[in-house]
């Protein structure tokens, strides 16, 4: 689809005779943020679907040649606001990558447990939005009351429900407080018997699946090829996880813990027979999939939480101390990606021998996700597009940064 | 496959367009010249022993200093660099590629460095390739279509260079 | 009624009043039950939420959260988009809401309680519940916006779609009944439980679990909601309307919603009788003499309401539950499922009743047999009206 702007008033759009250009956002309660889709249809077959981004974007790469490393990490919270965590850490880790900075044992330790808690907070609103988007709002409530309790724990934590600025250059900002263990525990206990509930009114149920199995198939080279990672491309059937895979001083925090990659291989999943099977008609790399890829990376986050906090428990060490606001970064570039849970993000840093870098780079995940999302809808009818938007799992705030 | 042997690979296919290297830094990166850039990306996706199949992202630098004591002591020419991270889902090995170009084409203020588009070998350039046009001007020529995606389609200028001034108004909503 | 104030005073204005008074009861029923059912809703959707839903307005229950919707409804401001075709968009809530309204007059809430005896009421609450459709059409047309246009299409198709197995559903009950008279219908359930005509045969009873489909999927609640479907179409049809004109559709569904729940209780759950003949035990009946037989009439009105409200409550159960279904499965549930199944259900009532013609429990009653001492027959005596 192509056009030409003659008079800036008048757009012309080659549309044909039977077809309607229907505008899906930026105002839309089924696109998860602002997100424009204009999608060229023929009643309610969808023969093109183009997002069209940029409406959240902040310009945080600039900002980011303005501050020093440590005061960007607030900014870092609003990208995926759903997973502040996960994204305090990326940027950390990157300086120190920079920096040749090792932190503590206890503050690795401290730092998986908070991204793997952060991981099941942003997997439940995935799966509650997705609920939503297909019509069904009581999961929602149900997992933003289990969100709760994790952000309530985050909240005592480091005194913010949703924008933590807690994992930073060099370690953590402050240890735990006292009793925070404990509350953990009774939360991770009755999370457990949470989650068969979810499944029952989502995974298993005959008309989620109507809705989700078969649509948006990804094909694993199509998602490579896309630059789809994170759940996305695990459904796909393609085995790679960073916390696996990655960059040795990111898979050095994960060092000694067990946990499964979440993928398909030899046609099941691992740890599927606590779960739901896998129904008839959902073909690998479908909205089902990447949906019940979620779920499953709950359960194994909740185990990778328990081990941390008993690791925790165990170590001596000091909680990591933050560098110093003014911290000089040497001559030089340092890129790494982390799995945060809607993907792999991101971070560059290039450093000029002054406490604030020349360039900051943010690699979002969600910005490859979504760029898929004309190959998959295609061809189907209107009210796929949402839930294929609801399966990808798209943040704007990541998108647009 | 280590960044070393990656290198000799390299200069063996491509020789003298293969511009520089530092094998040693704390992410290894080769430079290749502009014109040689979409050979060497289909080189290094489709050799069975290299299989960089997944590109994760295309950055502009500026490397522009205003303030004229302060670049004196940078110690570089103004330029533009663009890097492309890459990566091998198959062999676990990743990469980065540096292309050096002029901060302006033919020394023209206002006109755009030229760059070929990677897009026919990975999908995922499209999106990138259109980032690196909005906020750092860059053109990347047999781009499948080339136009903003972060900054509205009327946008003047490219933000992220660092002799971008911001307009005063913008469809006459006072912006600074 | 009519003929009772004929003695007191010139037929014409006879008419006119007992018409009335009424459609002032019934207007009651629709916006009351339209009032307490949103109420209701909340309350049921935030205990299935594990939530409390109102409890602030007016008292502990929140009881008085729906007067206070309704006046944040009628003070909005009253706006209609600049594309909007005006006189079609002011149209549209009215004619839905008279076509919801209007299959009242037909239904009967106790033996004799119905503002228009009619002896084809099946057929014409379905035609009359069939022209809500018109104000849903006009509603997406004259917006002036895609959106609305996509909705009020999806839901064109659906509702009429699904009217032809309805239609198969109902033919099953009057079938039995042999008659299409809803009063009659409802006086032949009289007695037990094993009266109803869902314990009739296990036709009837297939046909019913059919019948509530094709009702929810007619009424466009729960997972057939696609009209609406907030997350897709951001409320499709009614998306360019507020205030007034929303509560106006908002009260025609309600009110649909009832009338559809309060037929499925007259074909097939015995209407106004309950389970046990307590009124025949406590001899509330017209035999009895007139206020006996009121009480008995008013005991039944309330069994009626009662029937109404567990349909109601069983749709808002059902849409706070399940995901929404596409259009594409919507029409195949219709065409390929409930059409067949129906036409299935309508051929072995059919044959049962050929040959079981008293039905499966004892006490079962032939075709068309109307129990004595009934209002109906003592109609049907004096000639009928």
């Amino acid at each position: 689809m192509s056009f030409e702007r003659i008079d800036p008033d008048l757009v012309e759009l080659d549309v044909g005779m039977d077809e309607i250009l229907i505008n899906v956002g930026p105002q839309h309660p089924g696109t998860h943020g602002v997100l424009r889709v204009l999608l060229r249809t023929d009643g309610e077959l969808v023969l093109g679907a183009e997002p069209y981004i940029g409406y959240l974007h902040r310009c945080k790469e600039k900002i980011g040649e303005n501050l020093t490393a440590r005061q960007f990490i607030p900014y870092t919270d609003r990208l995926d606001y759903l997973a502040g965590m996960n994204m305090n850490l990326g940027w950390a880790l990157v300086v120190e990558k920079l920096l040749g900075l090792e932190v503590p044992e206890k503050a690795k330790h401290l730092r998986v447990l908070m991204c793997e808690l952060g991981r099941i907070a942003s997997h439940l609103v995935a799966a509650a939005a997705m609920g939503l988007d297909l019509g069904s709002v009581t999961p929602f409530m149900y997992c933003f009351r289990e969100r709760e309790r994790i952000v309530d724990l985050f909240e005592a934590a480091c005194g913010s429900r949703l924008t933590y600025n807690y994992i930073t250059v060099g370690g953590v900002m402050a240890d735990l407080p006292a009793g925070w263990l404990e509350r953990c525990e009774a939360f991770c206990n009755e999370f457990e018997q949470v989650i068969p509930e979810l499944h029952a009114v989502l995974t298993g149920n005959a008309i989620f699946i109507g809705r989700t199995a078969a649509i948006g198939v990804l094909s694993p080279e199509t998602a490579i090829d896309f630059g789809c990672t994170g759940p996305v491309l695990r459904a796909s059937g393609v085995d790679w996880d960073l916390r696996r895979d990655g960059e040795p001083i990111y898979t050095r925090l994960y060092d000694g813990y067990e946990f499964r990659v979440i993928a398909e291989t030899e046609g099941t999943y691992p740890g599927a027979k606590r779960h739901p099977p896998v129904p008839q008609a959902a073909v690998v790399g479908d909205s089902w999939h990447r949906f019940y890829v979620r779920m499953l990376e709950t359960v194994e986050s909740l185990g990778l939480v328990r081990q941390a906090m008993a690791r925790y428990r165990d170590s001596e060490s000091p909680c990591g101390e933050p560098v110093k606001l003014t911290q000089k970064l040497p001559k030089g570039e340092a890129y790494l990606e982390t799995e945060a849970p809607k993907g792999q993000m991101g971070f560059m840093v290039v450093g000029n021998g002054t406490a604030v870098p020349w360039r900051v780079r943010i690699r979002s995940s969600s910005f490859s996700n979504l760029s898929v999302l004309s190959e998959l809808c295609r061809g189907g009818l209107v009210a796929d597009v949402t839930a294929v938007i609801g399966s990808l799992d798209i943040v704007l705030g990541e998108v647009d940064r | 496959m280590d960044a070393q042997t990656i290198h000799g690979r390299l200069l063996e296919r491509f020789g003298e367009r293969i511009r520089a290297a530092d094998l040693e830094a704390v992410d290894p990166w080769i430079e290749v010249s502009a014109a040689s850039l979409p050979e060497v990306c289909l080189y290094l996706r489709d050799r069975l022993e290299l299989r960089f199949n997944m590109l994760h992202c295309i950055s502009g630098v500026d490397y522009f200093e205003g303030d004229p004591q302060r670049s004196a002591e940078t110690g570089w020419q103004p330029h533009m660099q663009l890097l492309y991270h890459l990566s091998s889902l198959v062999y676990r090995h990743r990469l980065v590629l540096k292309v050096r170009l002029p901060r302006w084409k033919d020394g023209v203020a206002g006109e755009l460095p030229e760059v070929p588009s990677v897009a026919h070998v990975w999908r995922t350039a499209d999106w990138h390739e259109r980032e690196v046009f909005d906020l750092s001007g860059v053109r990347f020529t047999g781009h499948p279509e080339l136009r903003r995606i972060l900054c509205p389609d009327d946008w003047e200028g490219h933000p992220l260079r660092k002799d971008y001034r911001a307009p005063d108004e913008y469809q006459g909503i006072r912006v600074r | 009624m009519a003929e009772y104030l004929t003695q007191y005073a010139d037929p014409r204005l006879a008419n006119v009043i007992a018409a009335l008074v009424h459609c002032g009861l019934l207007l009651a029923v629709a916006v009351g039950a339209a009032a307490f059912f949103n109420w209701l809703e909340r309350k049921v959707s935030a205990r299935t939420q594990d939530r409390l839903g109102p409890t602030r307005v007016g008292g502990r229950f929140g009881w008085l959260q729906s007067l206070a919707d309704g006046i944040k409804l009628l003070a909005k401001e009253d706006v209609i988009p600049a594309g909007a075709d005006s006189p079609l968009f002011r149209l549209a809530p009215y004619v839905s809401f008279s076509a919801a309204f209007c299959a009242y007059i037909a239904l009967p809430f106790a033996d004799g309680w119905v503002a228009r005896h009619l002896n084809v009421a099946v057929l014409f609450i379905l035609a009359v519940a069939g022209l809500e459709v018109f104000g849903v059409i006009l509603a997406g047309y004259a917006s002036g916006s895609k959106w609305s246009l996509f909705g009020a299409m999806r839901e064109a198709a659906q509702v009429v779609s699904y009217k032809i197995p309805l239609a198969l559903c109902v033919v099953v009950p009057v079938m039995i009944a042999g008659t299409m008279d809803l009063v009659a219908i409802g006086n032949m359930q009289r007695g037990w439980l094993t009266n109803w005509f869902l314990f009739h045969d296990p036709f009837t009873f297939v046909t019913f679990l059919v019948f509530l489909t094709c009702v929810v999927a007619g009424v466009n609640r729960s997972s057939f909601d696609l009209a609406e479907a907030e997350s897709e179409l951001a409320a499709g049809f009614l998306s360019e309307y507020s205030g007034f004109r929303w509560a106006l559709f908002f009260m025609a569904e309600r009110a649909s919603m009832v009338a559809v729940s309060g037929l499925a209780a007259i074909l097939f759950l015995g209407g106004w009788n309950g389970p046990l003949p307590v009124a025949t035990w406590l001899h509330l009946v017209p035999e009895s003499g007139l206020l006996a037989g009121w009480l008995g009439n008013l005991l039944g009105a309330g069994n009626f309401l009662f029937k109404c409200l567990v349909g109601v409550v069983f749709m808002m159960w059902l849409r706070w539950t399940l995901p929404r279904l596409r259009i594409d499965q919507v029409m195949t549930t219709c065409l390929k499922y409930c059409v067949p199944l129906a036409a299935a259900m309508l051929l072995g009532a059919m044959l049962w009743t050929y040959a079981l013609p008293g039905g499966l429990l004892p006490g079962g009653r032939p075709i068309g047999e109307v129990p004595e001492g009934s209002a109906a027959v003592a109609a049907s005596e004096r000639g009928g009206r």
